[in-house]
């Protein structure tokens, strides 16, 4: 096939000098970091810094248009974790500039937009504009990932920047649940594309996405390895069933719903698809599930539009039509429909962020969105009204416009599929874009024009209505959306400039130049006809909207996907909650039980059925057997003592007696650190006993002791002899003998112990002194809460109030967790360090 | 029981700097002789311990008056800084890196960059310590915030329970 020639011949070049591309996507988080620090001075000009960095990404796209324009990418390789095949490879291609422009260009634009949207001394404002930065180098990481895994680390860099910016203002309920929603389902689905994108990089055996498409895998598990990638792109990209987070994201300030909710992140799952739709599209699942759910989301979200009364959430439901309509085209997966996908991916970014901005302008002027109360805008602000005028005639499809162009291509490439089912697609896509011509006029309407108070149960209250009063937005305010309508106007009048950038991406996908070239005249073709049938449909339905709203309002309700979440969440709650009831009930001597029996269970088994006991001596010297005696009649006492500090010197005993072994053995590292354990971990021990009664309880049950002794005696038995079985059970060579050799030259130190510790296993030890710390913030978050918490009066007691009963049923309950907890650090340091 | 150990004290006293030393020698020396950070940093440890057993929470404050949880945090921070630089520098993770030089006077030194890593896990130790003395240490029902109230003497914790 022509990719595969093309992966060969076509000139890679690799930037000379330096990192460009890296210094680029980290130039973006180095900003970022730098934005809270200086909001303060800069005020809202803040955003203008934060629009330096996508700007500089633009002019290097810019200056690389010569390399995309050979046919050729520019490529960039760095190690990062050898041994699970993650490169970070970064590789700018044909698509690449056009995702670029739209995430830095738009990016531009936002940012000078926010600088307008905020006030000076909002104090949000350094978090907000360092977080919007950093979801914009992840995204613009994200279109130039070469490597599966690294292209998934971008992916939920995504999903994790717009969490937070949903929840900006973090003290409504509905922007937190809103980013919960959000986040649980694209975060969800990022989990399953990254089981797909493994399953697709072992068969594949690289995990490098440009080699995986020029040589596509293919069989069973490549099919399942496509339905989880499609689970990441279809809940990314707000696709049925899983749409139910984009609306509710609209609880964001505006600038992220235009930047993340239209322009940008939603079309992460878009991108994947048009990416990997070249060489899968004809694989198994592929096509049905990416049409199926495109045009589901195309007409559902076009139908609910036009239910809504809140402008933004019009454009909401819209966007889901629009994403829809994107994954129709890349899903059908031909020539045509990939070139006509392109086009649309411009000029949907070009006039869905226009129309956000636009709405933003609207609530921040007059504080509603209700286009049941938006009254005569239009006639105060006809510059803004032109505007949205004409971008929503964009997205409606009207000529001249980019949007016109885009809907002709699809509605041609769609005819020229050449079967059955393209002739179905083709109908529910004019159907859809019927609907889209009704709710684009809908918001202009309804933003602009008069009240749309027939919608209304009864006439509005005049005293409500906005309009006339509304104050006008600043010239900065709406110049970012007046660049953007200036655009979709200009690519639709000459369409050059946007033919070369879709040529080029079109170019990387299918590794050749597209026959045909976008123009806003075709000739008298099926396309011009459809368009005008959706144009006259759409408009008619407009016209005709309270017949509509009435029809639509005797539709039985469907059930909603909102629904499905809140029942699916309500459940997981629910189900963790009861769990947590079984498995934790709080009791130790029964967590130790469990764990003691299952110690017991599961190995002393196959240990039984083989039991291969080396020859023992009996004691290498007297020494030892002197020293092992004392630590059996400690160990022993320490069982039968009655007063708990009694016990735990008697432990203590059997601990320094370990230590004194170690020493005779020649290992004076490991005494050292089991004679210092031991001591600290009796201080610690007789700090815990103080809230402790001084005496065992003795059992309430004559005979309730007699199966923790059976556990007890057993697990004993069975760790003598599980110790035997596995010293005798070495059949490699120990690899204690390489660490020495390699413990002076390499680690640069004689003490092999440490060596190994921060040396050989360093990464490790890091591990172990997080959980060290993690545990000591455990048990003293718990110790401090019950000290601070409400209810004084029983620790009081505890404590041993002179009168009080210390082995009152009261405190009996509430104990185990603490000592649970210590037991827990104290048992994390000891077989950790006490081995090492 | 609210007295406190004039014989404890002055030994506590004494012998509190030169267990230091020891768990100083322990994090420098760990690397060729017996020791190393974790064992230093649980010298140490024993070291604050035994402040705390002569006179209370009061006492460790006076020794060290850190908040524990910025210790173990300069400490994890020590150990994951000292695992990233080689990363920056094109080397692998937690490749450590050997320099030998001689100053006048004291003869060859050989420094090597676990050292860094190694000081971290000496202040983790230490901090989680302190965090365990200061939380488990106060007495039940008494605020936090009168710690320094001069008119009730610390007593020694361990009274209460080898009473």
């Amino acid at each position: 096939m022509c990719r595969e020639v093309w992966s060969a011949s076509r000139p890679t070049r690799l930037p000379e000098g330096g990192t460009p591309l890296f210094a680029l996507v980290l130039g973006f988080a180095a900003v970022a970091a730098v934005l809270p620090f200086v909001v303060r001075r800069l005020g809202t000009r803040v955003f203008y810094l934060a629009a330096v960095p996508p700007f500089a990404a633009c002019i290097w796209a810019l200056s690389n248009w010569s390399t995309v324009a050979d046919g050729g990418a520019v490529v960039q390789d760095a190690e990062w974790v050898p041994s699970l095949g993650l490169t970070l490879g970064l590789r700018f291609d044909g698509f690449s500039f056009l995702m670029v422009g739209l995430v830095a260009g738009i990016g531009v634009l936002v940012f000078f937009y926010a600088g307008s949207y905020f006030h000076s001394g909002d104090p949000i404002m350094g978090k907000f504009s360092a977080t919007l930065l950093v979801f914009s180098g992840s995204m613009f990481g994200l279109v130039l990932a070469d490597n599966l895994l690294a292209l998934f680390l971008f992916w939920e860099l995504t999903s994790i920047t717009s969490y937070l910016l949903i929840g900006t203002d973090d003290r409504k309920v509905a922007a937190r649940s809103g980013a919960l929603q959000a986040l649980l389902i694209t975060g969800g689905g990022g989990l399953a594309m990254l089981g797909g994108f493994i399953l697709l990089g072992e068969s594949a055996g690289t995990y490098s996405m440009s080699a995986i498409l020029a040589d596509p895998p293919s069989g069973t598990v490549v099919n399942w390895a496509l339905v989880l990638v499609l689970l990441g792109a279809l809940t990314k990209s707000a696709q049925v069933p899983f749409h139910s987070w984009l609306p509710r994201a609209m609880n964001a300030p505006t600038p992220v719903s235009a930047y993340l909710h239209s322009a940008t992140m939603v079309k992460a799952g878009v991108y994947l698809v048009a990416r990997f739709s070249p060489a899968f599209a004809d694989v198994g699942p592929w096509r049905p599930i990416v049409v199926g759910a495109g045009l589901a989301s195309m007409l559902l979200g076009g139908y609910r539009a036009l239910r809504q009364t809140d402008i933004k959430l019009v454009l909401a439901y819209g966007t889901i039509s629009q994403l829809g309509f994107m994954m129709v085209l890349f899903g059908v997966g031909t020539r045509e429909a990939t070139f006509a996908g392109c086009t649309l991916l411009i000029a949907h970014g070009i006039f869905k962020a226009a129309l956000f901005m636009l709405v933003g302008v609207v609530d921040h002027q007059t504080h509603t969105r209700d286009l049941r109360l938006l009254d005569r805008l239009g006639a105060r602000w006809p510059v803004v009204a032109a505007t949205g005028a004409v971008v929503a005639a964009s997205m409606a499809g009207l000529p001249p416009l980019l949007g016109f162009i885009a809907k002709e291509e699809a509605l041609y490439s769609l005819e020229k599929t050449g079967a059955a089912w393209g002739w179905i697609v083709l109908v529910g896509v004019v159907i859809g874009s019927v609907l889209t011509v009704a709710y684009s006029a809908r918001f202009v309407w309804g933003a602009f024009g008069p009240a749309e108070d027939a919608l209304r149960d009864g006439p509005v209250p005049t005293a409500e209505l906005v309009g006339p009063h509304a104050p006008v937005p600043s010239r900065a305010f709406i110049a970012p959306a007046v660049v953007l309508a200036v655009l979709t106007v200009a690519f639709g009048l000459f369409p050059a400039p946007a033919d070369a950038t879709v040529a080029h991406a079109f170019d990387a996908l299918w590794g050749e130049y597209p026959e045909r070239h976008l123009a806003l005249w075709h000739g008298l073709k099926l396309a011009l006809l459809l368009s005008g049938i959706a144009i006259g449909l759409g408009a008619l339905m407009f016209v005709a909207r309270r017949r509509v709203e009435r029809l639509q309002a005797r539709v039985p309700r469907l059930p909603s996907a909102q629904g499905g979440y809140d029942r699916g969440l309500k459940g997981l709650l629910e189900g963790a909650d009861a769990l947590t009831g079984v498995v934790q009930h709080g009791s130790l001597p029964i967590y130790l039980g469990v764990i003691l029996t299952t110690l017991i269970a599961l190995p002393a088994v196959p240990l039984l059925m083989d039991p291969e006991i080396p020859s023992l001596t009996f004691a290498a010297s007297p020494m030892q057997a002197l020293i092992g005696a004392l630590m059996i009649v400690a160990a022993l006492t320490a069982a039968l003592a009655r007063r708990r500090f009694a016990a735990v010197i008697l432990v203590g005993t059997v601990g320094y007696g370990m230590a004194a072994l170690f020493m005779v053995q020649g290992a004076p590292d490991l005494a050292i650190t089991q004679l210092l354990i031991e001591t600290l971990g009796i201080v610690i021990f007789v700090l815990v006993f103080r809230h402790l009664p001084a005496n065992f309880e003795r059992p309430k049950l004559r005979g309730s002791q007699a199966p923790r002794i059976a556990i007890a005696v057993a697990a004993a038995v069975f760790v003598f002899v599980m110790t035997l079985v596995a010293v005798g059970a070495r059949t490699e060579e120990p690899i204690s003998r390489e660490y020495l050799e390699r413990a002076a030259p390499e680690g640069g130190g004689n003490n092999v112990v440490n060596v190994i510790i921060v040396d050989f296993r360093g990464f490790d030890t890091v591990g172990e002194i997080f959980v060290l710390a993690i545990a000591a913030i455990g048990v003293a978050a718990i110790v401090g809460s019950r000290r601070r918490g409400p209810d004084d009066g029983g620790e009081v007691g505890i404590e041993g109030a002179p009168g009080g009963d210390p082995t009152g049923p009261d405190n009996g309950d509430a104990e185990p967790s603490d000592v649970g907890t210590m037991d827990q650090v104290l048992a994390s340091n000891r077989p950790g360090r006490g081995v090492a | 029981m609210n007295r406190r150990s004039v014989i404890l004290d002055a030994c506590v006293r004494a012998e509190f700097h030169t267990l230091l030393l020891v768990s100083l020698y322990f994090l420098f020396a760990g690397h060729n002789q017996p020791g190393g950070g974790f064992a230093g940093g649980l010298v140490a440890s024993c070291a604050f311990g035994l402040r705390f057993v002569a006179g209370g929470d009061r006492e460790v404050r006076r020794a060290i008056d850190i908040a524990p949880p910025i210790v173990m945090g300069v400490g994890l921070l020590l150990a994951m800084i000292t695992g990233l630089v080689p990363l920056a520098l094109g080397d692998n993770l937690f490749e450590s890196a050997i320099v030998e030089f001689a100053p006048p006077l004291i003869g060859k030194v050989k420094l090597t960059s676990v050292l860094f890593f190694d000081t971290g896990v000496y202040l983790v130790v230490v901090g989680m310590a302190l965090m365990l003395l200061s939380q488990l240490g106060l007495a039940d029902g008494s605020n936090p915030d009168s710690e320094h109230d001069e008119a009730s003497p610390g007593a020694g914790p361990i009274d209460e329970v080898v009473r």
